[in-house]
């Protein structure tokens, strides 16, 4: 069983929603980025997603890619996020995955993306612009490496579509809870519920919610349709306005 | 060939939340495109509202100067000033057949913007132009024709605030209203099927381009055919029906930009890497990392650090020739062809034309037909800052 997937079912076990916090890579910072990890990590995320910035991030919302351009200004780049958590390998008790554009890994080479994020301790990848068609070639490189490719489906996914992603998927689903851009919403769209319970039917993997997410209570309506949350933009705006990770995470505790 | 794919190039690499649409698109291409319905209005519309065919223009002067046969493609004497217009009438057309009720579309130099602006109009729809904020400035002549037409602009702030970041950020607005709402794409990039899409729209420049030329010179085809590419819509349109013929050369010419060494060209064939932007496998102006590289041309339409698959493609395989023209050498084209002829061509097409200037050597005692992409009344306030 890959480690995402384990790390969710051991906080279901446990009668909570599995956690799964984003930030950039090199967000706020270069240092402090690792300090916010540590963070997230003692508060109990039970997977984290770390963005590999690009400079074109079409399915990001405002937040997110002005901190990714943050970061990429910074330097940050694929050889030092994968290098750092190298050095940190088995510091984390959340699992750990990447999420990015194909162009960035394209370029870094396949093989040795994989061969690296193996060595670095990293269970998951997202590329948010490869939809199943175009995904064998990825997949194939980096499953052998322990890696799932998480798959991102939504509201206006198909349950045909749905079975495409779900055969052999590993790790967790990840369903968008929004036709449109990460970033905080203050009303989650009725139709989520019925596209969920859908999605349950078809993935015999853990099913986390993620854009649009900032508080727990937005959830309960969803109680028994998920396993996990994702959140970006709302930790990325608080640690900006000079808060801890540690705060953040508190009422989700 | 693999869908969507033109030999290693192009591909569908967007998020899934954009499949659906781009399903429904793919089969409207295949269902409603060929009927009659849609085939026998959209001629009509050609002929009455873009004023098709255009002319092919011989140019007595010019030609004599440079020792050749020059003949242009006069696609700035449609509607609206360019080719755009083709390809905009086309998926409006269908869009509205397809029940849409909104066109969106993104916009470099404008043209694109105007001519998705008039095809909104004549078909009763809305129009949502997302527009870098840098182009908003430069080209206000078109965003003005926009506006009075009904045009919602929106200046894109993000990235470079070029052509690039509208692009991003109309993808992110057909994400969130993709049920009443058409991806209007501009050029014969972006992902499948929007090349094959744009390409079947504007192939009619080099089906009409042909035909005229034959006949106007006993049977014979042209020894070169040259357009600008910048996505690359007008040179697979004037290229697609060339192709099989091979003794006709066909040359892509890109933007150099300023052409001093290290400075920021918009020409990601000659040089430019392999890499996945816009939803396409193309040829990239990139880092070695894969971010990304500001483009820069004094033409706005052609400031774009991609290009269509198609023309990665053709240039793999040997079929077409790529290279680059600079600023400098655009902008004395401009010049040459309004002096001489009496023709103002856009900064974009003034590209294609030096092409034919700088290689009068080589070109001697030769035909050579230029795709005239678009009228330079656009163009003319980046001129008054430059000279």
């Amino acid at each position: 069983m890959n480690a995402m997937q384990r790390k969710i079912e051991e906080a279901r076990g446990k009668g909570k929603v599995g956690l799964i916090p984003f930030l950039p890579a090199g967000f706020p910072d270069r240092e402090r980025f690792w300090k916010e990890l540590e963070e997230l990590d003692a508060a109990g995320a039970s997977v984290i997603e770390i963005g590999m910035p690009f400079s074109d991030p079409v399915a990001d919302g405002p937040v997110v890619e002005k901190a990714s351009l943050r970061c990429l200004a910074d330097g940050v780049n694929l050889a030092w996020i994968l290098t750092e958590l190298r050095k940190r390998k088995g510091q984390f008790n959340a699992a750990l995955l990447l999420m990015g554009y194909l162009n960035p890994v394209y370029q870094y080479g396949l093989d040795r993306f994989a061969e690296d994020c193996e060595a670095a301790g990293v269970s998951g990848l997202i590329i948010a612009d490869m939809p199943h068609e175009e995904s064998r070639f990825v997949r194939d490189a980096v499953e052998p490496h322990g890696i799932a490719l998480v798959p991102l489906i939504g509201l206006n996914t198909s349950k045909e579509r749905m079975k495409l992603y779900a055969d052999g998927a590993q790790g967790f689903c990840y369903f968008v809870s929004v036709l449109g851009t990460t970033g905080q919403r203050d009303a989650l769209s009725a139709r989520i519920k019925e596209k969920l319970a859908e999605a349950r039917e078809v993935f015999d993997i853990p099913i986390a919610l993620g854009f649009g997410i900032k508080h727990p209570d937005q959830l309960t309506q969803f109680d028994g349709l998920l396993d996990a949350a994702v959140f970006g933009s709302a930790l990325i705006s608080h640690i900006e306005s000079g808060r801890s990770s540690d705060s953040f995470m508190e009422p989700w505790k | 060939m693999r869908k969507g794919y033109f030999g290693d190039f192009g591909g569908q690499f967007i998020p899934e939340l954009l499949m659906p649409p781009l399903i429904e698109l793919e089969e409207a291409m295949e269902t409603i495109l060929p009927s009659e319905a849609f085939q026998t209005r959209f001629a009509a519309m050609l002929k009455e509202n873009v004023g098709r065919p255009s002319a092919i223009t011989y140019c007595p002067n010019l030609s004599k100067d440079l020792g050749l046969d020059l003949w242009l493609k006069r696609e700035d004497l449609n509607h609206s000033g360019a080719h755009k217009i083709n390809n905009t009438l086309g998926q409006g057309l269908l869009a509205k057949m397809m029940g849409k009720k909104v066109l969106l579309a993104e916009t470099g130099a404008g043209m694109h913007g105007v001519a998705t602006t008039v095809a909104a109009a004549m078909l009763d729809m809305k129009a949502v132009i997302y527009m870098g904020a840098t182009d908003v400035i430069r080209q206000a002549p078109n965003v003005n024709r926009m506006r009075l037409m009904g045009a919602e602009i929106i200046a894109v702030e993000s990235g470079t605030k070029t052509l690039k970041d509208a692009i991003n950020e109309a993808l992110r607005r057909w994400l969130a209203d993709q049920e009443t709402t058409h991806y209007c794409f501009g050029t014969a990039a972006g992902p499948h099927p929007f090349p094959t899409l744009v390409r079947e729209f504007q192939q009619i420049i080099s089906k009409e381009a042909r035909e005229q030329f034959m006949a106007r010179n006993q049977g014979k085809l042209p020894d070169v055919v040259v357009a600008c590419v910048g996505g690359g819509s007008n040179a697979i349109g004037m290229f697609h029906n060339f192709v099989p013929d091979e003794s006709v050369k066909l040359v892509g010419v890109e933007a150099a930009g300023t052409g001093e060494p290290g400075c920021y060209s918009s020409a990601p064939i000659d040089h430019g890497t392999e890499g996945v932007l816009h939803g396409m496998k193309t040829k990239l102006l990139q880092t070695p990392e894969g971010q990304i590289e500001p483009s820069h041309s004094v033409a706005p339409g052609l400031d774009y650090p991609g290009v269509g698959p198609e023309h990665a493609y053709l240039d793999a395989i040997g079929r077409a020739d790529y290279t680059t023209i600079n600023d400098a050498q655009a902008i004395n084209a401009f010049k040459v062809l309004s002096r001489r002829e009496g023709i103002i061509p856009a900064l974009e097409s003034s590209h294609a034309v030096a092409y034919a200037i700088e290689n009068k050597d080589k070109l001697q005692g030769k035909s050579v037909l230029v795709c005239l992409s678009g009228r330079g009344d656009k163009d003319l306030g980046i001129l008054d800052e430059i000279m």
